[in-house]
């Protein structure tokens, strides 16, 4: 192999990298793990061409615009890449997406009188979902390991950021620590647990509010397996997508 | 009819099935193409292989092969026939109340047929409204909040309009008012499926019925939070409920989240036909019994009492159905021809 090839295969690599990292904003999982992702190219100025496919004609247009502008956002960055295009395909508002995307338009531009502002509301209420779902898998976790709810809700950052919480292969204080910034400083002495509002949590009924918490796991599980599903049977995937065992499922 | 191994049986009414035509010969664009096609890909990606259809008899079937597969085959007693006209995309509508009301003569007994209102119709809507109202006596009716009309890509429930088409359906007696949102609401830079219109409307409309259909998926969360405020907002088990085959971890989750904040007297059973079929559904969901962790967990059992009451007694309730007399018109044929 010549050096080029090698050097090509490692920027490869590097771009498939900074894809994983970018999430669909409502199932909060990477575009590359659910296959929306078809084709990364470089061409010879070091431009970078990306092709993504959703799970349906009609995945909401809000959505399919945040992923398309994540991912050249992400590949933007790598000092060596020249320019990205980012292109969806079959989708009913593909050619306004894609027009937006080329012309670094906001939402706003790229849909004119369809839109009334910009995405950033739509965006925190999903990374807020986000954080709740992952927050209640770490609370779940340590109950289930015996803290109790009153060690829990005094509990600080730098004491939740050693601790080794696994389910299932995922990192949960990783993955929780990567969203709590949204609803608070995070200073080390901060709480590790606070409710979405920045409220820190009460003892006296933590499990309750747990509970509470679970609607938004569950139906994030469910809308990841039915876009998984609906994906695979559009574009007649033969292979069947890896799955993560989560919840269960049977 | 469904019955149990002890001989009990379990009176079915289903909630949510369509007489479509989704053909090439009636669609008008490409938009049409593509909505059968994701209907079909429903289909596909979540039907047991032995019920999977071509996708010519899952474009349009007749009116025999519907009445079958729901009452024949499958377990269905009564069904509820929804309209959706999506006149942007069919020629003649995709399920149009002159149709539904054709299959409707052919089994009179079988049949509650739903109608359709589109608030950004105006007086002239208002007036069909009325006419439908009284030519097939309806209770119900099917809003499908997402679907394109001109330049509009779809509307809410709290729109001023919304509130002058739910007045006159209270008027009118059409007390059952079953929601289906979809992903074009304006404007597209908010969340198109978010459900807080229902809330807004169950509250200022507490004579009617917001059967809240695919269970506000894909926001059950929200929806199961609503819901639990709101006495008067149902959920309607389509999409949820084939789950069952493919993923039953994944209905248990669902079906228990649903159990623990909304209850079982809010639970509608709908096959979506034809996207799904009856038999499969019904076998799976009377054999299914929550795992034990998960009623650990949330606390609830789905009992054959709860069962039963989402299988039939819940629409039965709301439809004023009386099960012993159906029961008896139905036996009657049967009684004839013997």
């Amino acid at each position: 192999m010549t050096v080029g090839g090698r050097q090509y295969e490692g920027r490869m690599s590097e771009i498939w990298d900074r894809l994983r990292h970018v999430t669909d904003p409502e199932l909060d999982e990477s575009v590359t793990e659910l296959g929306f992702v078809t084709t990364v190219e470089v061409d010879a100025v070091d431009h970078v061409h990306i092709q993504f496919r959703l799970p349906t004609y009609w995945c909401a247009a809000n959505f399919a615009f945040m992923m398309a502008d994540d991912m050249r956002a992400a590949v933007s960055a790598v000092s060596w890449v020249s320019g990205v295009s980012v292109v969806l395909g079959e989708h009913m508002y593909a050619d306004k997406i894609n027009r937006g995307i080329s012309q670094g338009q906001s939402f706003q531009e790229a849909f004119g009188s369809e839109a009334n502002g910009d995405l950033s509301e739509v965006r925190r209420t999903f990374l807020l979902k986000a954080f709740q779902r992952r927050q209640e898998a770490l609370l779940s976790q340590l109950l289930a390991r015996g803290y109790r709810p009153e060690q829990l809700v005094v509990m600080s950052l730098a004491e939740l950021e050693v601790l080794l919480v696994e389910r299932q292969g995922q990192d949960l204080v990783g993955r929780y620590l990567e969203r709590r910034e949204i609803v608070g400083p995070c200073s080390p002495d901060a709480p590790a647990f606070l409710s979405v509002e920045g409220w820190r949590l009460p003892a006296d009924g933590l499990e309750a509010y747990v509970r509470g918490l679970r609607r938004v796991g569950v139906n994030a599980e469910f809308n990841g397996a039915l876009c998984r599903g609906l994906l695979s049977v559009r574009f007649d995937m033969t292979t069947p997508l890896p799955e993560r065992p989560k919840m269960n499922p049977s | 009819m469904f019955r149990t191994k002890d001989g009990e049986e379990i009176f079915v009414i289903d909630g949510h099935t369509h007489f479509w035509d989704g053909s090439p010969q009636n669609q008008k664009n490409v938009h049409g193409k593509q909505f059968i096609d994701c209907f079909y890909a429903y289909h596909s990606n979540l039907s047991p292989k032995e019920w999977l259809w071509p996708k010519e008899k899952f474009e349009k079937y007749d009116a025999q092969t519907m009445h079958d597969d729901l009452f024949v085959h499958g377990y269905d007693d009564m069904a509820i026939l929804q309209s959706t006209y999506l006149s942007d995309f069919y020629k003649k509508g995709f399920n149009n109340i002159e149709r539904n009301y054709a299959m409707k003569k052919a089994y009179p007994n079988r049949f509650i047929i739903n109608g359709a209102f589109d608030p950004r119709d105006g007086e002239r809507g208002l007036d069909q409204l009325r006419a439908d109202a009284e030519k097939y006596d309806l209770k119900g009716v099917k809003l499908y909040t997402a679907e394109w009309k001109g330049d509009s890509k779809g509307y809410k429930l709290t729109d001023p309009e919304s509130y002058r088409f739910l007045e006159e359906a209270e008027k009118l007696g059409i007390k059952n008012i079953h929601v289906h949102k979809g992903p074009t609401i304006l404007p597209l830079n908010r969340d198109a499926f978010d459900v807080a219109d229902v809330d807004d409307v169950a509250t200022s409309f507490q004579n009617l019925n917001f059967i809240i259909e695919h269970c506000g998926l894909p926001r059950l969360d929200d929806f199961c939070w609503i819901a639990t405020q709101e006495t008067n907002v149902y959920g309607g088990l389509a999409v949820a409920l084939p789950f069952i085959h493919t993923r039953p971890g994944y209905f248990a989750h669902v079906i228990s989240e649903l159990l623990f904040w909304l209850g079982e007297d809010k639970l509608l059973y709908g096959s979506d036909y034809g996207i799904w079929t009856p038999k499969w559904l019904i076998e799976k969901f009377m054999a299914f019994e929550l795992p034990d962790d998960v009623a650990k967990e949330t606390g609830v059992s789905l009992s054959l009492t709860a069962k039963k009451k989402i299988l039939g007694l819940n629409a039965a309730r709301l439809y004023d159905v009386d099960i012993s007399a159906q029961k008896q018109k139905l036996m009657a044929p049967l009684a004839a021809a013997s």
